[in-house]
């Protein structure tokens, strides 16, 4: 494939790490973006990279810890994570993850009150323990997708943001060409990734996807006291304390949404923010002081088992298709080597991911939304 | 594995939610003249109606300038929330007016965000404003909302501008005004439109000494009357210099050295260059905004159920470009003072970092990060403040970018060469005033919240380990965890 093109039509995390994959392996990448690069759910997210349910696992652990390194531009990853339980229920339920680590010999240790203290020490007395997570970890997602966009320009890929897909030019059961309204992209291969909006585009070549987009919202305060670990979850939250100090939380109900034909027009946050506050004051109680500063809301994209579709289609064979199903940015250095591995080999070379194919869908039906209940409030 | 397919999601936002706690025709936000005067006409057309008011802000608050650039310069009388309450209520003869007429009046409660559905959001059971207050924070329903906001200082910086005494024209008036609380004696003025003139009218009346004013324009710059009442208190403008430096010692400024060479000794530096107003809430909801230069930047365009009235609609129009003249004082300072010098105080940007869009001194910067800058995230297409923001982190700090967003937008239009406007500005976000969390926090939500919420979105087969999927583990995964556990 060196030399040959290749259209990554989304400049998201996942997009952008298979763009700097193929770049990697001397492919000419440009990637299309109808906005800013990694501006929806990519950029505002939990920046959790600790994902030991997917198949790619293995290879987000081997790869994050020399992200900075392989991009050449910071990505604040930090290693480890701390669950804490603050219900007797949740203290059962994380118990139940860390006998299912030490079964897989993944590094786990149950902490009690005061060890989860130490390591946390913006936690209180009401906890009932915790589950440290010696694997894992988290980054700062805006920085990262820009370190992947900037690191991808490096070695010569192309970034066109403001570019809005419109169509694809087929012949002989491939992609020729991807169309943007002012200029026709020719490539050899392409890569659909453009998260809620894949449903629509991958319609215009005759292919189902289902995906649903919801809402979902984050809060973020004003710096804290560095804690010795700052990927504290816990209390059905997820988060992190960033490397300035900033408590950034998300969790909690989620509101399904139909998608405007030009992409997520309008991403508002609701009074959420005040049940997240509520628990995270619950969960870091001697945080509980600190000002909040903002919160926000992104879309993101399911699929009805909410595992990932990574596909190489049989028809068009020269597609490529990746929806991370709402947990995209912590795998995305393992996601887009596998895209990258798809488009040149046809096969994923570190990984089995045939549960990521998109075939698990067939026969579906279209009316899946309505059965599973995922449909935008009337 | 076999979905879920009951037709219900047991984790979506549906129904979830925490009632208003009261309902009112009309909710007023800012209770100063005009925004008494709207609950007034509102409530004699018989409206129910509640005026709110975030004065008596807190001092914790006030420190961190917010809402506005107090500069440190509050004397210790702000810290007593009863004493300021009566002072902030006596300074408004018409607050017992609105009281009288049956206007529901709320002092020391702030307005931190506006709800209602439309785009991306339809589970609100009705459109809300949130209020909170040093206890708590609660909702209200509305039929209309009209925000008297006001407007906020345009802040500048120049090495020393983040010292303890340089603060804004409003944050200066309120302090002498509605607070009786100012600390400083002598204080110099950056600025020579009306905004300056009257300031420094105003300080005089308050018995506070004025320095001077600094005007970069030629001449001065407002009206030729005040001027001349300014002269005949022998106070003048210095026409053609900027702020060079701004001296401190352990009680903040002590002088000011002007570009000319001049040097003034005073204890306080009062930025009075312009006014922008106060649209925090209608940009955190997605109102629909304009930018008009002679009305003091972007002001809201209105709404059926949304109006502006007051400063925060924008101020008077009186053929004055307001954003040509600050962008002639944010140019001269630029010139004038060293690219170190910070421009965001709470996340300590520099304005080289800014434009070289660099990571904060925390983090390493390889040489492929340092060969980036604005120049080079412009070739990419237009640029984007937030964008900007989160990769340099200007505006991200506690106060929310009161003190930077203006300028940050004004430099990253000339370092472009773009005209002002042409990079959007930083977006506003709720809560539009920092608010503990413990306030924020809803201690009171329904039962349904808590039998809804999940950590993510309560699909239990995302979570199951791949090698766990069709084994006996499968069934227990999804037994323990379904619903409300992470990852």
């Amino acid at each position: 494939m060196s030399g040959s093109e290749v259209v990554i039509v989304g400049g998201g995390v996942t997009g952008l790490s298979a763009g700097w994959w193929l770049a990697r392996s001397g492919v000419k990448v440009t990637v299309l973006d109808k906005f800013i690069v990694g501006w929806e759910a990519s950029g505002r997210n939990g920046g959790g990279a600790s994902h030991y349910s997917s198949p790619l696992f293995d290879e987000e652990q081997r790869l994050w810890p020399q992200m900075d390194d392989l991009l050449g531009y910071p990505t604040e990853h930090q290693k480890e994570r701390i669950l804490i339980a603050m219900t007797e229920r949740q203290w059962e339920q994380y118990r139940f993850v860390a006998q299912r680590h030490q079964r897989l010999a993944h590094p786990v240790e149950v902490l009690d009150v005061k060890q989860v203290q130490e390591a946390v020490p913006l936690a209180g007395d009401n906890c009932f323990g915790g589950v440290h997570y010696k694997f894992g970890g988290h980054a700062n997602p805006q920085r990262s997708v820009q370190a992947y966009a900037w690191a991808l320009q490096d070695l010569g890929g192309t970034i066109l943001q403001h570019s809005p897909v419109t169509g694809f030019d087929t012949a002989g059961g491939r992609v020729t060409a991807v169309k943007t309204a002012e200029t026709t992209y020719g490539c050899d291969a392409v890569v659909v990734a453009a998260g809620p909006q894949i449903p629509q585009l991958m319609a215009q070549l005759g292919i189902d996807v289902p995906l649903a987009a919801a809402r979902a919202e984050m809060i973020i305060t004003e710096p804290a006291p560095m804690m010795p670990l700052g990927g504290v979850d816990g209390h059905k939250l997820y988060g992190r304390q960033t490397m300035r100090g900033n408590l950034a939380y998300g969790g909690g109900p989620h509101e399904w949404v139909d998608m405007d034909e030009g992409g997520p027009a309008a991403r508002p946050s609701t009074p959420l923010a005040r049940n997240l506050a509520r628990r995270l004051a619950e969960l870091l109680p001697k945080a509980a002081h600190l000002n909040v500063i903002r919160s926000w809301a992104g879309l993101i994209e399911n699929s009805p088992d909410g595992r990932p579709i990574i596909d190489r289609l049989t028809s068009p064979d020269n597609v490529v298709v990746a929806s991370m199903s709402s947990v995209g940015f912590g795998l995305s250095p393992a996601s887009g080597h596998a895209i990258r591995d798809l488009v040149i080999d046809g096969k994923c070379s570190f990984a089995d991911i045939d549960i990521l194919k998109l075939s698990r869908f067939a026969g579906l039906g279209s009316d899946w939304r309505e059965r599973r209940g995922w449909m935008p409030i009337a | 594995m076999e979905l879920n397919f009951t037709g219900t999601d047991i984790c979506a936002i549906n129904g979830t939610r925490s009632p208003a706690e009261a309902f009112y025709d009309v909710v007023v936000v800012g209770a100063g003249p005009s925004g008494i005067a709207a609950a007034l006409e509102a409530k004699q057309a018989g409206a129910s109606v509640l005026l709110v008011d975030e004065n008596p802000v807190s001092g914790a608050l006030m420190g961190n300038d917010v809402p506005l650039y107090f500069g440190g310069r509050m004397t210790a009388a702000t810290q007593n929330s009863e004493r300021m309450l009566e002072a902030v209520f006596m300074s408004m003869p018409a607050l017992e007016l609105a009281m009288e007429a049956g206007v529901e009046l709320l002092l020391g409660v702030t307005a931190w965000g506006v709800y209602r559905n439309g785009p991306g959001v339809q589970s609100l059971p009705e459109q809300v404003v949130g209020l909170a207050d040093a206890k708590r924070s609660w909702l209200v329903g509305f039929g209309r909302i009209i925000l008297a906001t006001g407007a906020r200082d345009l802040a500048l910086s120049f090495p020393g501008w983040n010292q303890p005494g340089v603060m804004g024209a409003a944050a200066l008036q309120m302090l002498l005004i509605r607070y009786s609380a100012f600390a400083g004696h002598r204080v110099l003025i950056l600025g020579s439109h009306d905004l300056a003139l009257e300031t420094a009218l105003l300080a005089i009346e308050h018995g506070v000494e004025v320095a001077g004013l600094v005007e970069v324009r030629p001449t001065p710059q407002g009206s030729g009357e005040l001027v001349s009442k300014l002269a005949a208190a022998g106070i003048f403008v210095r026409c053609g210099t900027a702020i060079a430096l701004a001296q401190a010692g352990i009680n903040g400024i002590e002088a000011a050295t002007l570009t000319s060479g001049e040097i003034i000794a005073c204890d306080t530096i009062c930025t009075a260059v312009g006014l922008i107003p106060s649209i925090e809430l209608v940009d955190a909801m997605h109102g629909p905004l304009e930018l008009d230069g002679q009305r003091g930047g972007y002001v809201p365009r209105g709404e059926a159920n949304v109006s502006a009235v007051g400063l925060c609609a924008g101020l008077a129009g009186s053929g004055f470009d307001h954003v040509q003249y600050r962008m002639d004082w944010v140019r001269t300072l630029a010139e004038v003072c060293s690219p170190e010098t910070i421009i965001c105080q709470c996340e300590e940007v520099t304005r080289a970092d800014l434009l070289g869009v660099q990571p904060p001194n925390y983090l390493a910067r390889p040489p492929a990060m340092c060969a980036r800058s604005l120049g080079t995230l412009l070739h990419d297409g237009p640029a984007n403040q937030d964008q900007i923001k989160r990769l340099t982190r200007a505006g991200m700090g506690v106060c929310q970018g009161r003190r930077c967003r203006d300028q940050v937008a004004m430099l990253l239009a000339l370092e472009a060469g773009q005209p002002f406007g042409t990079i959007p500005l930083a977006s506003h976000r709720a809560p539009v005033r920092p608010l503990p969390m413990k306030i924020l926090a809803d201690w009171n939500e329904p039962a349904e919240m808590e039998a809804a919420w999940d950590v993510w979105f309560g699909i239990p087969t995302q979570w199951v380990p791949v090698e766990d999927v069709g084994t006996p583990y499968e069934d227990a995964h999804r037994a323990m965890l379904y619903t409300g556990m992470y990852e």
